[in-house]
């Protein structure tokens, strides 16, 4: 009976929660993160040809930033919304939406990337008889991967983040704990939810620095040790 | 198309604007919540940005203002909200809407207000200084108006936020816009969920369209705004950094 009083205070904090309800807290866990690392993916998928061919041709990159940034206004519950028609109830809302959001970061930033390699290296890599997809495989993409990880963290934390918001389509990961909890007010359920999202959000972000870490080894030589 | 033209007839029934729970009302709340919580947030992350960046502690600020953006973006703000409204702070109507918006509205505040401030070429502000310009004269005529494009940026996007963030109370039962969209829902209506995030969508680009207009109408640092000569010649202020670090706080926490 005492183990259960905190939860039956409604405590903030409750321990026996979070051990008898250990699974569905992973389940909920899981779905949140095949959502978030489904987005980011094919967002990243997208997002690499786009880049290309903004580069290539410039009234493309005006009009392809202008529109994710148009994209990127639209609050998350209003996509989500709109998107409702196309895929009903599912999980493809949400993955739909944070892909649209992600494109934003995503192209913005290999774009930046792509256009800081320096042109003496290009051509050094020209002269050396490199075919275009060689320059950008080993050259310029190498080159650019610090723009890019950085895009994909800032991608990654915020679809972390909103999707939670994909509760309202009942595809929300650990943002479904979130709602029940707020519909019947338990508060433990509802903190806890919050406390595992931010945690995910700062894991998923230090694994990722650690990732452009160990494929940029130039960039910390020299530096401090 | 079926579900645009359901939206679409929806948004034209006279009977869904008017009455209690009808779009007008929801958008006064919207545009309500979101002009009070816009003023709270810009009262509270100015000064502390004027004052990190113009003298008091730059180094201190620079960090403060590259973490507290970090934070902001792994914060679901939904959870937030929620976490608020369980708190006996619900008592208050929509104080714990209010509390949340300026949470989630300082960071991109501050930050770019910071950035602007404190990037502000240093030559720029010796020459100033040594014309005889106070600590104040500094600020108010040198430095405030060369972060003016920075500022603006970190009113748009901090504006923008609540807007979305604004739209997300609805979840937990707050007013605005997002309750058309949450009732649609709850009965199972497509067209009235459709038509309801149409609306959030055109106010929040709204919102940020006006606030670029005014940022162009404003910029005292705009060539041909000073109508001495033909453009920056003139002796008016040079170029300036901030047009380098336009996008320094680039993709912000979105909602």
């Amino acid at each position: 009976m005492s183990a259960n009083s905190c939860l039956v205070a409604n405590d903030w904090i409750c321990g026996e929660y979070v051990r008898t309800r250990g699974q569905e807290l992973t389940d909920a866990t899981v779905q949140h993160l095949v959502i978030t690392a489904s987005a980011v993916a094919i967002a990243v998928v997208v997002a690499f040809p786009l880049a290309l061919l903004a580069r290539r041709w410039r009234p493309a990159a005006g009009s392809l930033l202008g529109l994710t940034t148009v994209l990127y206004t639209i609050p998350s519950l209003a996509m989500y919304a709109l998107l409702l028609p196309f895929f009903g109830l599912s999980m493809a809302v949400v993955v739909c939406g944070l892909v649209l959001y992600s494109l934003t970061v995503l192209v913005r930033n290999m774009l930046t990337g792509l256009r800081s390699v320096p042109a003496d290296v290009r051509d050094a890599a020209l002269g050396m008889g490199y075919g275009r997809g060689r320059l950008l495989l080993t050259v310029e993409l190498p080159l650019a991967l610090p723009a890019v990880m950085a895009g994909i963290r800032i991608a990654t934390v915020s679809a972390v983040s909103l999707t939670t918001v994909g509760a309202i389509v009942g595809h929300g990961g650990l943002g479904n704990l979130i709602y029940s909890g707020m519909q019947s007010y338990f508060k433990a359920e509802v903190l806890t939810a919050s406390v595992l999202c931010v945690l995910l959000a700062v894991t998923a972000d230090l694994l990722l620095l650690g990732v452009q870490r160990a494929l940029t080894p130039w960039a910390r030589k020299g530096r401090t040790a | 198309m079926n579900a645009l033209t359901g939206a679409w007839s929806w948004l034209t029934t006279a009977a869904h604007w008017s009455g209690d729970g009808g779009i007008t009302q929801r958008l006064g709340e919207h545009l309500y919540l979101t002009a009070l919580a816009l003023l709270a947030a810009c009262a509270i992350a100015l000064p502390l940005a004027m004052w990190l960046g113009h003298g008091g502690g730059r180094r201190v600020g620079g960090a403060l203002a590259i973490n507290i953006s970090n934070a902001g973006r792994a914060v679901p703000t939904f959870a937030v909200l929620v976490l608020l409204t369980l708190t006996p702070l619900a008592r208050y109507g929509e104080l714990p809407t209010l509390i949340a918006l300026v949470l989630f509205s300082v960071p991109p505040l501050l930050t770019n207000a910071y950035v602007g401030i404190a990037g502000t070429d240093r030559d720029i502000v010796q020459a100033a200084r040594g014309m005889g310009m106070s600590r104040w004269q500094v600020l108010g005529r040198v430095e405030l108006p060369l972060a003016f494009p920075m500022l603006m940026t970190g009113v748009r996007t901090a504006a923008v936020q609540i807007v979305a963030t604004a739209t997300l109370a609805a979840l937990p039962g707050g007013g605005g816009l997002g309750r058309v969209i949450t009732a649609g829902f709850a009965n199972y209506r497509t067209a009235q969920v459709v038509a309801g995030a149409v609306l959030v969508a055109v106010l929040a680009l709204a919102v940020e369209g006006l606030l670029a207009l005014l940022q162009r109408l404003l910029d005292p640092t705009r060539p041909g705004r000073r109508r001495a000569g033909a453009a920056p010649a003139s002796g008016a202020l040079p170029p300036g950094p901030h047009s380098v670090p336009a996008d320094a706080a680039e993709a912000p926490a979105r909602t």
